[in-house]
């Protein structure tokens, strides 16, 4: 079973101090290209946070939803739009409303989940989805009349500082990013994220129990979709720069769903995993079509090749280890942790001989 | 007032023609999920890989139409026995959730075998039948219908009565069913589970290749027949998952619904309503009905 602590271990401290020395310290320091910010970081970070949306609805509730390009969408254009007409407004607190926006259409959207699940559930978000996506293209008030259908974001101002530099974005990115994951973990091992877990293994028996379901699912949708809406606002100012609906299509909305099950259901970690590996590895099989084989493999050819192995793990995965990446990487901690006795083990084992 | 009745009548029997495009994509749906209680998620690639295979059988080998149409379906066994062996038999007591996320894996592989063997490009597949209005009903009865629609009906009529008599009078559809109701139990009386599989995942795959045809010689042959295919999940929703008339019903009703509502309606918020309609349509019916039209209650316990 999964750990679940109530406060804040040794451990989590530690943890915390060494990925904030990480990001803060290491990667600026030793990264000065500026391709590693804009095309790997950045959108890690953003699609991170939407894979976390999309793991506090599917992973910890246990609902199968499939909309988290369309929340993203929501909260992108939200965003967009708030900048434009509500100045006063400024960079942060349009994110904060962006992402209630979006988890407006959330609860919306989720209220088929009090009456169905599974795949049925998969068929009502994907009209999310759909139906998001067609109102933002239709309406040209979100797009605030433009004819070309690619808008470009506006410059991000914090405080009247310009955040422009792929650096900034970064600390941006990552600011929002550390901030809403301490939340999601609280959330996750609090009573809220108890209910969520109920809810997940037998929602009959938590409603027996005195969980209120209509409580529980709709506060899970509105969270999530609040994740998405904001990463999607992020994904949007900060790695494309620019506004298009159909950068939000069905597409990605898969690919949050492989980041969060191959990263690992039902975890937080699992998220960054995933969205590391989903974004990583086109990268490197591109650079092993470049290297190794000197372009002679058509780039089509390795997308397809790299489809065929992300479908071809979540199979494996699904059949060896459903809980995905992480679980796999706390087995691996696991083992090295039974091989190599901890300092505190020997004491004790000692004091029993003695 | 009786041409505007004319129009009408054009549009609901178009849509109802195009619904059956619907149908025969449901209907490989319902097959596995009738016999397995399984939903393929994967039945949307399995139509683009199937007759991307047959188009590139037939364009790049230059394999004559039917030889090449048999090499396509028996790939599609080929699949389905694959998927059997690597996929369903690891997964035999896994729960419904998990194999469903198996067969979304499965989709991805199969969209990825297809475009890396056949190529990314759009091609085009001529069944020989236009995609025009058909002269003599449209001189007779002055209602402008394709002749493509109307093959795709009654293809879908002669695959559903075929399907009907094989569940109901073999003892392969014996077999099937008693599958379906306790998969278990059926093993213990001695039904080869595996070959009954095996038998499903093919009929589902040679459907999938025939409303890949169909789908193909309207669209052309692309990947955006995978999204359109997603489009059979409000079908079934509103059919129900284990009922074949039900694949039927459900695709006329999304396919009509969703014309009339694109042509009286649609214009009043800019078109293309019909991307999200059907899923809006299926999300109200669950509400009412989650089983469907025509599927079995389900009941669930602690």
């Amino acid at each position: 079973m999964k750990p679940v602590f109530m406060t804040y271990t040794k451990k989590d401290l530690i943890n915390l101090a060494v990925c904030m020395v990480l990001s803060v310290f290491v990667i600026p320091t030793f990264i000065t290209t500026e391709y590693w910010y804009t095309s790997i970081l950045i959108p890690w970070l953003c699609l991170a946070l939407a894979t976390i949306g999309q793991q506090i609805v599917m992973g910890y509730t246990g609902q199968l939803a499939l909309g988290a390009a369309g929340f993203m969408a929501a909260g992108a254009f939200a965003m967009f739009n708030l900048i434009l007409r509500v100045p006063d407004l400024g960079f942060v607190g349009s994110l904060i409303v962006s992402g209630l926006i979006a988890a407006a259409f959330g609860i919306l959207f989720g209220l088929p989940s009090l009456k169905v699940r599974g795949i049925y559930l998969m068929v009502a978000t994907l009209a999310s989805q759909f139906f998001i996506i067609w109102m933002i293209d239709k309406f040209g008030w979100f797009k605030n009349y433009d004819s070309s259908g690619i808008i470009t974001a506006q410059d991000i101002v914090i405080l009247g500082k310009p955040f422009t530099t792929p650096l900034a974005m970064y600390f941006v990115c990552l600011a929002v990013t550390t901030v809403l994951t301490l939340l999601a973990m609280n959330m996750a091992r609090g009573s809220t994220g108890r209910n969520w877990m109920a809810v997940r293994d037998m929602d009959i028996a938590a409603e027996s129990m005195g969980v209120s379901l209509l409580r529980t699912k709709v506060q899970a949708f509105a969270i999530s979709a609040f994740y998405c809406g904001v990463a999607g606002a992020l994904f949007a100012f900060c790695y494309l720069k620019s506004l298009e609906p159909v950068a939000f299509d069905i597409k990605l909305s898969f690919k949050i769903l492989f980041m969060c099950i191959l990263g690992g259901l039902g975890t937080i970690n699992g998220a960054f995993i995933g969205a590391a590996f989903i974004l990583l590895f086109p990268v490197l099989l591109n650079a092993i079509g470049n290297n190794v084989f000197h372009g002679a493999i058509d780039a089509t050819i390795i997308s397809s090749i790299e489809q065929v192995i992300f479908g071809g793990l979540m199979i494996i995965f699904m059949i060896y280890e459903p809980l995905g990446m992480a679980k796999l990487w706390e087995n691996i901690k696991q083992k090295w942790k039974t091989k190599i006795p901890s300092s505190t083990n020997i004491k004790s084992s000692l004091s029993k001989k003695t | 007032m009786v041409d505007e009745l004319l129009f009408f009548m054009e549009v609901l029997v178009g849509g109802l023609l195009a619904g059956t495009m619907y149908s025969l994509v449901a209907l490989g749906f319902v097959l596995i999920f009738k016999a397995s209680a399984t939903f393929n998620f994967s039945q949307g690639a399995m139509v683009f890989f199937s007759v991307l295979a047959f188009c590139g059988f037939m364009q790049d080998f230059n394999i004559p139409f039917v030889l090449a149409f048999i090499l396509a379906a028996f790939l599609m066994v080929v699949v389905g026995l694959c998927t059997e062996r690597f996929v369903l038999r690891p997964l035999m007591n896994a729960s419904e959730d998990t194999v469903l996320m198996a067969t979304i894996g499965l989709g991805y592989v199969l969209e990825g075998l297809a475009q890396a063997a056949w190529g990314v490009e759009v091609r085009r597949l001529d069944l020989g039948i236009g995609d025009f209005p058909v002269p003599w009903i449209a001189d007779n009865l002055k209602l402008f219908i394709s002749a493509l629609d109307i093959t795709a009906g009654l293809v879908a009529a002669i695959m559903i009565i075929g399907l009907f008599l094989l569940f109901k009078y073999t003892k392969i559809g014996l077999g099937l069913r008693a599958v379906a109701d306790d998969a278990g139990a059926a093993s213990s009386i001695g039904i080869p589970l595996k070959h009954i599989m095996l038998l499903v995942w093919s009929a589902a795959g040679v459907v999938a290749l025939v409303a890949g045809c169909m789908w193909g010689a309207r669209a052309g042959v692309q990947f955006a027949l995978v999204d359109l295919a997603l489009k059979a999940l409000p079908v079934l929703i509103i059919g129900g998952f284990s009922s074949i008339p039900g694949a039927i019903i459900g695709g006329l009703i999304i396919g009509a619904v969703e014309k009339v509502l694109e042509v009286y309606i649609g214009p009043f918020f800019g078109g293309a309503i019909e991307g999200w309609a059907p899923y809006v349509l299926a999300i109200f019916f669950l509400l009412y009905r989650p089983e469907g039209l025509f599927g079995e209650k389900i009941i669930r316990r602690v």
